[in-house]
């Protein structure tokens, strides 16, 4: 088992150098064997999931994971169903679940709280999503599923759909491209909700082409991964924006058949009307084959954090 | 105006801190980052676009009695890179000090984010900000990871 990420916190993905991107992968590659069958390698460690803020599909991710590797989980998954938080600090609530587990994964809608988790606790941190823009093991899965399915994630042209102010998987992919060479970004967005600037800078700084549009049509023979975000009335402050926007951010299976060959469409999940469920027939889909690919990924990263 | 009416301009102080050539005009934002009201009842003069030999014009600050501390000597490079503090002792200069951005701000300075971690009362967090490039420069909250340029309000922790 590879030793460098043993005891590391993961807080943004750029916690992880590209060889370390590579390691995980090639473990989440080995993991896969053991994704039904599982093995006894976190045997007796123990998981602690604080989700403070709910979210369903990356806490059983992370509890299957756990599960799998022969280890067990503590935790909440709503802080409004559990007493123990109520008038606690979260400082508090990382004490006592550092003393009783191995590795604590953490979701919080606060900024920052993922990093003072970290410096708290003895036991590593893995951020879920922090009120900030990172979402580093959404970002792992995503790249793992790229590097399955082209062989390589450098020079990909990646366009980004929808959302891009407030989803935090979006801002992260950001980050993690920049581990890989020749990568074209492709941020398409209603204006209102366009990237913030300073990820645009780190993307500058970086080295990373980018382009900005709000239409996503004159690129759709170019690129070679559509990642969908969603597009949520209540995140417009003019209502009358949304209906004007809406259209051109779902995607069908004209649109489809206009892009690049062997064009793959991508989602965080859960969606809401972004993709139509006929699009889930099409040989561009590859969502799902995305969200499962969750599991062997978590599992790589927990076995190489805390084996 | 010469050098010497500008020492006229301001009394000499016997005790306390001088922070010469700050950019001209900009003596109001030194008093401010380092939390100088004038309401804990320090004498403070201040002489503003007085000429200078070094560079032009600039302006002068001199707190009475109060003695600047390393870190707070340190915050000024975000407002007044070429600014100069001489700590003052019965009228001479006891300590020459220059300017410099150091590698991270802990306890001087909060994130200007105000719903970051860092900025809730109730938790033990010391605010942190890094120095990420000190050219620029580029400062960064430790905790939401905000990117903080000097031109945002900087707030005293
Ligand atoms: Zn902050």
């Amino acid at each position: 088992m590879d030793e460098a990420l043993k005891g590391r916190d993961l807080i943004s993905v750029l916690d992880l150098s590209g060889s370390e991107l590579d390691a995980l992968f090639g473990i989440a590659d080995e993991m896969k064997k053991y994704a039904k069958s599982g093995t006894d390698l976190l045997k007796n460690r123990v998981l602690a999931t604080l989700f403070f803020e709910p979210s369903t599909r990356t806490r059983l991710s992370f509890e299957t994971a756990m599960i799998r590797l022969g280890g067990n989980v503590v935790g909440f998954a709503d802080p409004s169903t559990s007493r123990m938080t109520t008038g606690e600090t979260l400082a508090d609530t990382i004490r006592m679940l550092d003393s009783y587990s191995n590795v604590i994964v953490m979701r919080h809608r606060i900024e920052g709280s993922a990093r003072l988790a970290a410096e708290i606790a003895t036991v590593p941190v893995l951020n879920a999503g922090d009120g900030s823009q990172h979402h580093p093991t959404q970002t792992l899965t995503d790249l793992y599923l790229m590097r399955s399915e082209f062989g390589h994630i450098d020079q990909l042209k990646i366009a980004i759909l929808g959302d891009l102010k407030q989803t935090r998987s979006a801002s992260s992919l950001c980050f993690g491209v920049s581990r890989y060479k020749g990568v074209k970004l492709y941020l398409i967005s209603p204006e209102p909700l366009k990237m913030k600037q300073e990820v645009k800078d780190y993307l500058e700084k970086s080295g990373i082409e980018y382009i900005e549009s709000t239409t996503l049509d004159q690129y759709l023979g170019d690129i070679d991964v559509l990642y969908v975000t969603r597009l949520q009335k209540e995140r417009f402050a003019d209502p009358s924006d949304y209906e004007k926007y809406r259209g051109s951010y779902i995607v069908t299976t004209e649109m489809l058949q206009r892009a690049k060959k062997g064009m793959i469409v991508m989602h965080h999940l859960p969606r809401i009307d972004e993709i139509p469920l006929e699009i889930d027939y099409t040989p561009n889909a590859r969502y799902f084959e995305q969200a499962a690919n969750g599991l062997p990924v978590r599992m790589a990263l927990l076995s190489m954090i805390v084996g | 105006m010469s050098d010497e009416e500008t020492q006229l301009l301001i009394r000499r102080i016997k005790e306390g801190t001088v922070i010469d050539h700050i950019k001209a005009g900009e003596a109001l934002q030194v008093l401010d980052i380092l939390g100088i009201t004038g309401k804990d009842g320090e004498i403070v003069s201040v002489a503003m676009n007085v000429s200078s030999s070094k560079i032009g014009t600039k302006d002068v600050v001199k707190v009475a009695n109060r003695f600047l501390r390393p870190e707070e000597t340190d915050k000024l490079a975000l407002v007044a890179p070429l600014a100069t503090v001489n700590i003052i002792r019965n009228y001479k200069v006891a300590e020459k000090r220059k300017v410099e951005l150091p590698d991270l701000f802990r306890g001087i300075l909060k994130c200007p984010n105000p719903t970051c971690i860092s900025n809730r009362k109730n938790e033990p967090i010391i605010p942190t900000i890094d120095v990420v490039d000190k050219e620029v420069p580029i400062l960064k909250c430790r905790f939401c990871q905000r990117v903080i340029s000097p031109s945002d309000t900087l707030l005293i922790a």
